[in-house]
């Protein structure tokens, strides 16, 4: 799966999980300070993760400050 | 023989600055004593256990030798090279990591004296073997090394209130040396936070604890003997007294534990983050006890909402976060102790994370209905700070004296 795939990937479950197209125009909004993410939605990011992309993320290695923003998240899923 | 309580006066400081000496000088110049300070933890350890305190000091043996064998027993199990890694052994090992605790949280109901298998600061204990465990089940911790497994569980500075720490990060400081610029970075901050330790605790936690606290307590008490309920404009100063006191003395005391992590060059995280200018209950969570929060967030909650999902047990994600939610806070609350205020505070703060989910959905789908803007923030900031010391008059048990003693 090449970059462009893996990010619209992860920008579309974010848009859907978040409610809010803010994770689309900017990439390096912390998703956590802002309450667009808590546990839940964290849990369902999870689970699309390992859905769509296969990669399979224990909640013991999910540390918050390494998820915390768009380009993160798609940085953590394509070294995966 | 002498028995000292940690943090309880200001001559406890004299001594463990005393002892903290060679750490400190050790690390300035790149050195960890490892010896020295497994000694010096040790002495002070034996210090709360001794003398009157000496059950709770057999207690604690048993307590670590039996979770040691649990521990290595399921590490071993895990990482063994054909492990089926079963669902029913992991769900054992987790029963009998809380089953200490939860002998010692139940005996009072039964009993008149406290279970023989108690000790000071079993909870944290508990806490860190089942979070091990957890991270083991999960395939994040590999192995089991005895002397790292008692240098987290009995990390002084910690043992008797937390903050909990988790394993893997507590190893990583423990395994490595700070360098000269980061040490004196960790020094200072250590300075600081034991300064303002010493100001919330012993002044600020003084005087809403020992001096405005039972004043306001008798106050209500008088005032109220013969309104509806008892109630009492006493009953809101006991409220923010109560407040004030829960505050200072605990965030006091957590920073106690934190400075001499530091000085010993352990970044143990912080346990509050100045949660009375939260503004909601969800905020508030993030910052206060953080470290009991986040272990019942991730230990409890996201592993409870994930199972439920992932086997499709609850269809609406609303449904499964609040039955998580009051699950979280009704374990919180029971782990407090079993009387009706402390499992009502749990309820009280599941049914207001509920209402605030419900409040932000309601907002993300009427947007622009609502203005948004510096007054309704302060304003928000205002009513949660009063609901939550709101919810510390629940838990103060003064409720309970007021109308049921």
């Amino acid at each position: 799966m090449n970059h462009e795939d893996i990010k619209n990937g992860v920008i579309d479950i974010l848009v859907d999980l978040t409610g809010s197209d803010d994770v689309r125009d900017n990439l390096d909004i912390n998703l956590f300070d802002t309450g667009l993410l808590d546990s839940m939605g964290t849990v369902q990011l999870l689970l699309e993760l390992q859905s769509q992309f296969g990669i399979d993320v224990p909640v013991s290695e999910f540390e918050r400050d390494e998820w915390a923003t768009p380009n993160k998240i798609i940085a953590k899923v394509e070294s995966m | 023989m002498l028995n000292l309580q940690p943090y309880e006066n200001p001559m406890y400081f004299v001594y463990l600055l005393i002892g903290l000496i060679p750490v400190i000088i050790g690390l300035f110049y790149g050195k960890r004593f490892r010896w020295y300070e497994s000694l010096f933890s040790l002495f002070f350890i034996i210090l709360i256990f001794d003398a009157d305190k000496w059950p709770q000091g057999q207690a604690l043996i048993v307590y670590v030798l039996y979770n040691t064998l649990l521990v290595w027993g399921y590490t071993k199990y895990r990482t063994a090279a054909e492990s089926k890694n079963k669902t029913w052994v992991f769900v054992l090992a987790v029963i009998l990591g809380i089953a200490p605790l939860t002998v010692v949280k139940f005996t009072p109901l039964f009993a008149t004296h406290p279970s023989i298998l108690g000790f000071l600061g079993i909870s944290y204990l508990t806490f860190k073997v089942v979070g091990m465990i957890m991270e083991t089940r999960d395939g994040s911790i590999k192995e089991f090394n005895l002397i790292k497994f008692w240098q987290f569980l009995l990390f002084f500075p910690t043992i008797s209130s937390g903050p909990i720490d988790r394993y893997r990060r507590f190893i990583a400081d423990y395994d490595s040396v700070p360098d000269r610029q980061k040490y004196t970075e960790l020094f200072s901050k250590a300075i600081h936070y034991l300064m303002l330790g010493f100001l919330y605790k012993f002044i600020l936690g003084y005087i809403f604890g020992t001096l405005l606290y039972p004043y306001m307590q008798h106050m209500a008490i008088v005032a109220g003997q013969h309104t509806f309920l008892h109630l009492s404009w006493g009953v809101v100063g006991v409220m923010y007294a109560y407040s004030g006191y829960l505050f200072f003395d605990f965030a006091g005391y957590s920073l106690f534990a934190v400075a001499i992590s530091y000085f010993m060059g352990i970044e143990t995280p912080m346990n509050f983050n100045q949660p009375f200018k939260s503004y909601n209950i969800k905020d508030f969570w993030n910052r206060w006890h953080m470290t009991l929060s986040f272990w019942f967030r991730d230990y409890i909650y996201m592993r409870f909402v994930f199972f439920m999902m992932k086997h499709k047990l609850v269809k609406s994600r609303v449904a499964t976060a609040a039955i998580g939610y009051f699950l979280l806070f009704g374990i919180m609350g029971v782990w407090h102790g079993e009387t009706w205020y402390y499992i009502v505070y749990g309820l009280f703060h599941a049914v207001l994370i509920n209402l605030t989910d419900m409040w932000i959905r309601f907002k993300k789908k009427h947007k622009g209905l609502l203005p948004s803007n510096k007054f309704t923030y302060y304003f928000s900031v205002f009513l949660t700070f009063n609901t939550v010391c709101f919810s510390f008059l629940i838990f103060s048990g003064f409720l309970d004296q007021l109308w049921f003693h």
